[in-house]
């Protein structure tokens, strides 16, 4: 800090604030915070039929993976790299912070890697790889499957599926230092790897963080599973409209694949450096749910704890919130019990607080949701406009929100709230102002 | 940063499990040697594991609904946190659970290995491949079964089973994953960003395809027992334990305010993944020791290494503690626990939390050196004024 003859800036619990300086997305819309911006204020669905696999014999047959990338690939762990990869070097870009990768020289980032990521197994291609390599054509067990990994052959392969993995890679090519942090809360993964950047920089361990939501995990077993815990939309005749958060006749989530990232930086440090302040990460908020595996508590407790920590830990009220980007995944549950907490926390105002859901263009984007819509939220405060809720055709009468049905608004918005909920009992919210609230 | 100094940061639980037993009395005899490693050479030949020792899963988790809905990677997890909430003297119905924060560190799986079987076995002759496995898959797999593989399912059953609802966060990554689990509770602990945790993390490798990924890379020891220390010189290579441990780790004052008494005081915790070349692991591990460790002082001091076996970063882990700290008794977690991955650095902080109480030692350095990549340190100091049960 150049700075350090006059005081530190401080929020109203004495802490660093945390400013945004820097952001990444890559969706099923495009590449890059001006296409997804342009989209998603149009309305426009990222939901497709599926290409990448064959989908006969499966329920769903839709998905908002990104396929515009060139060599497109189904392995998750590769696909997921790259997405992160693409979101890190658009945010590290606009932050001006250190530098990105040239020249087959790593980048300079100096600050720390939080990276929100989907649980990775070997896949079925190296499965039956595996199997084919054994030489046997019945009764293969996994027995085979270790003698043929004794052969070495398949070495590449300890690396890739090891949990540890992308992040290692981020963090060399970025030449970012330290232990990066590769997590998982679930569907609330991306807003997680934000939160742990706000606490490392509150508590001064680091001026900067990397926090990244990264999820290229569409594959059969990934969709089959879901589709086993009839968590997926069927609605396989009308893609486009089949992720209809809200709406009475909403029938489960679609499957999306994307990446967010934020450079994060003490605000006093990012002033120092002469960087362009995009808005601030204020508020954080987190609540466990020991109710049921996939299931939230039918009271919404959790959730509305989740979601008064985060204003409160912002030092604001539900009354200074001007728009929530929900979690509003399209599943029956999801919906009613985000309402039922919108409607607990903010009283009277709820019916009017304007809540839309990124996911009924995106899909949800799981392990990246977080993150993705935490870049949603950000741009919805430096545009002043407000992304629809499409494929509101239907009102859910139990749902009584103002979900900017069908199209984009302009509004004066200020201070956003973005929800993420995930199975196991996560839910985290973040709020997202373009002020500091000290 | 505040301006507010360092919080202590107090251990005032543990629950340890593997192939040793379960709790304290097992493992101080272990380090004892009266208590020798169990090694399973049969189940999974050629491959040894140290098998988790029978445990009765409903002293811990008492609905078989609740069993049922899990694989034995996150039992193991959820009985062990069990373990150390009832050490830590926080009961049940204990409103405390709800303000706990949870720092789990997990892996994930298990397969359905007949499924698997099945599908391998009949996808090479049928007549369209990708098909035959959207058919099996959507008609063959246990709806359930996916969460019993996700990796934040160890610590969602942990909130539903012992009811700690105040945070949860998964972290993974191997055995870095562990270290910067223990590291992240303390820092928040310290900078009072949240009182008390539940930190820890689960390992189940009596499983073919825990196996798989480890032979893979080649990294599986094959022949006859030997210290990790010895294996180097053979080619290195880790045995795959089974375990789990757990720690409550808490402020001081908060501790105190409770009436909690200490079994160790966790000191320091850093951790780094600088990337690996020959000397890379021997600067780091002497890095991370001036970090964390410079208030080791030795007499009445032991180190647990994390050391894995694995050829070349074993001899510089030895080197360094050798430089570092050249009279001081130092015990391998790999020779008493295997490699238990994500679980190998809170079971070490476990053993060491043990030893101390026991007023074995004064001082532990508890040490991690990923087969793959990162490594770790902490250091822990016998509780103040005595042990709790002395």
């Amino acid at each position: 800090m150049t700075a350090a003859s006059s005081s530190p800036t401080r929020d109203r619990q004495g802490r660093p604030l945390v400013a945004i300086t820097g952001a990444g997305i890559v969706t099923s819309l495009g590449q890059g915070k001006a296409d997804n911006w342009q989209a998603l204020t149009q309305g426009r669905s990222g939901v497709h039929r599926i290409t990448r696999f064959e989908t006969s014999n499966l329920r769903t047959t839709i998905a908002a993976t990104v396929d515009f990338l060139p060599d497109a690939t189904s392995c998750a762990p590769v696909l997921s790299e790259r997405l992160a990869v693409l979101a890190a070097e658009e945010a590290i870009a606009q932050s001006g912070i250190g530098h990105l990768p040239a020249d087959g020289k790593p980048g300079n980032f100096p600050g720390s890697l939080f990276l929100a990521v989907p649980p990775v197994e070997i896949e079925w291609p190296q499965r039956i790889a595996l199997a084919r390599a054994s030489g046997k054509t019945s009764d293969i067990s996994y027995a085979d499957l270790l003698r043929t990994a004794t052969s070495g052959a398949f070495a590449e392969w300890h690396d890739l599926f090891l949990f540890g993995t992308t992040a290692d890679r981020l963090t060399e090519r970025f030449g970012i230092g330290g232990s990066p942090i590769s997590l998982s809360t679930a569907c609330s993964s991306g807003a997680t790897a934000i939160q742990l950047g706000v606490e490392a920089i509150r508590r001064g361990e680091t001026q900067a963080a990397l926090a990244i939501g990264t999820d290229g995990s569409v594959h059969v077993e990934a969709l089959v599973r879901f589709s086993l815990l009839s968590a997926l939309s069927t609605n396989n005749d009308n893609p486009e409209g089949a992720s209809r958060p809200f709406s009475k006749n909403r029938d489960g989530f679609v499957m999306g694949e994307g990446a967010g990232a934020l450079v994060l930086e003490d605000y006093d440090a990012a002033r120092a450096r002469g960087a362009t302040i995009l808005g601030f990460v204020a508020g954080c908020g987190e609540h466990g749910d020991g109710f049921h595996r996939t299931r939230t508590s039918p009271d919404g407790a959790p959730a509305i704890a989740a979601i008064r920590e985060a204003i409160t830990d912002a030092g604001l009220t539900p009354d200074d919130i001007d728009y929530i980007n929900a979690h509003g995944t399209s599943t029956p549950e999801n919906d009613k019990m985000e309402s039922l907490a919108s409607t607990a926390v903010f009283g009277e105002r709820a019916s009017l607080v304007p809540i839309s859901s990124n996911k009924s263009m995106v899909g949800h984007t799981l392990s990246a949701a977080g993150a993705v819509e935490a870049v949603f939220s950000l741009l919805t405060l430096l545009h002043g406009r407000l992304p629809p809720t499409i494929n509101y055709e239907i009102p859910d009468p139990a749902i009584a929100l103002d979900v900017v049905p069908n199209v984009a608004r302009d509004a004066n918005v200020k201070r956003v709230l973005s929800n993420s909920f995930g199975f196991g009992g996560q839910n985290t919210c973040l709020v997202l102002t373009s002020e500091p609230t000290a | 940063m505040s301006n507010s100094p360092a919080r202590d940061v107090w251990i005032t639980g543990i629950g340890l499990v593997s192939n040793l037993g379960e709790g304290r009395q097992a493992h101080l005899a272990a380090l004892d040697e009266d208590n020798p490693p169990q090694i399973d050479t049969d189940s999974f030949a050629p491959f040894p594991v140290h098998p988790v020792a029978p445990l009765e899963w409903g002293e811990q988790i008492p609905k078989k609904a609740d069993q049922r809905q899990m694989e034995n990677w996150q039992k193991l997890g959820v009985y062990t946190a069990g373990l150390a909430l009832e050490d830590a003297g926080i009961p049940r119905d204990d409103p405390l659970r709800q303000q706990m924060h949870m720092i789990v560190s997990a892996g994930g799986g298990e397969r359905d290995y007949a499924v698997d079987g099945q599908i391998l076995s009949g996808i090479a002759s049928a007549e369209n491949p990708d098909a035959f496995l959207n058919e099996r898959l959507m008609s063959d797999l246990r709806p359930t079964l996916f969460l019993a593989q996700l990796s934040n399912l160890l610590a969602g059953n942990i909130a539903i089973v012992h009811g700690v609802t105040g945070a949860s966060r998964t972290f993974m990554g191997e055995e870095q994953a562990g270290v910067d689990a223990v590291r992240v509770a303390h820092a928040r602990i310290e900078a009072a960003q949240g009182d008390i945790f539940l930190v820890g993390g689960s390992y189940n490798a009596e499983r073919a395809d825990a196996l798989l990924i480890y032979e893979l890379g080649g990294y599986l020891w094959k022949e006859h027992y030997a210290s990790v220390w010895d294996r180097p010189g053979e080619g290195g290579g880790f045995i795959l334990g089974s375990g789990a441990a757990f720690l409550v780790l808490e402020a001081r004052e908060h501790a105190e305010a409770r009436g909690a008494k200490p079994l160790a005081v966790l000191r320091g915790v850093s951790s780094n993944q600088p990337r690996r070349h020959p000397g890379s692991v021997g600067n780091s591990v002497e890095k991370l020791w001036a970090d964390s460790a410079k208030a080791f002082r030795g007499i009445g001091g032991a180190v647990f290494s994390g050391a894995t076996g694995v050829a070349g970063i074993t001899e510089e882990e030895r080197g360094s503690l050798t430089k570092l700290v050249p009279r001081i008794p130092v015990h391998s977690t790999g020779d008493l626990f295997g490699n238990t991955l994500e679980a190998q650095f809170p079971l070490g902080l476990a053993l060491a939390t043990t030893a101390l109480e026991a007023g074995r030692l004064h001082q532990a350095v508890v040490t991690s050196v990923g087969h793959k990549r990162g490594e770790g340190l902490a250091l822990l100091e016998a509780a103040p004024n005595g042990s709790r049960s002395a």
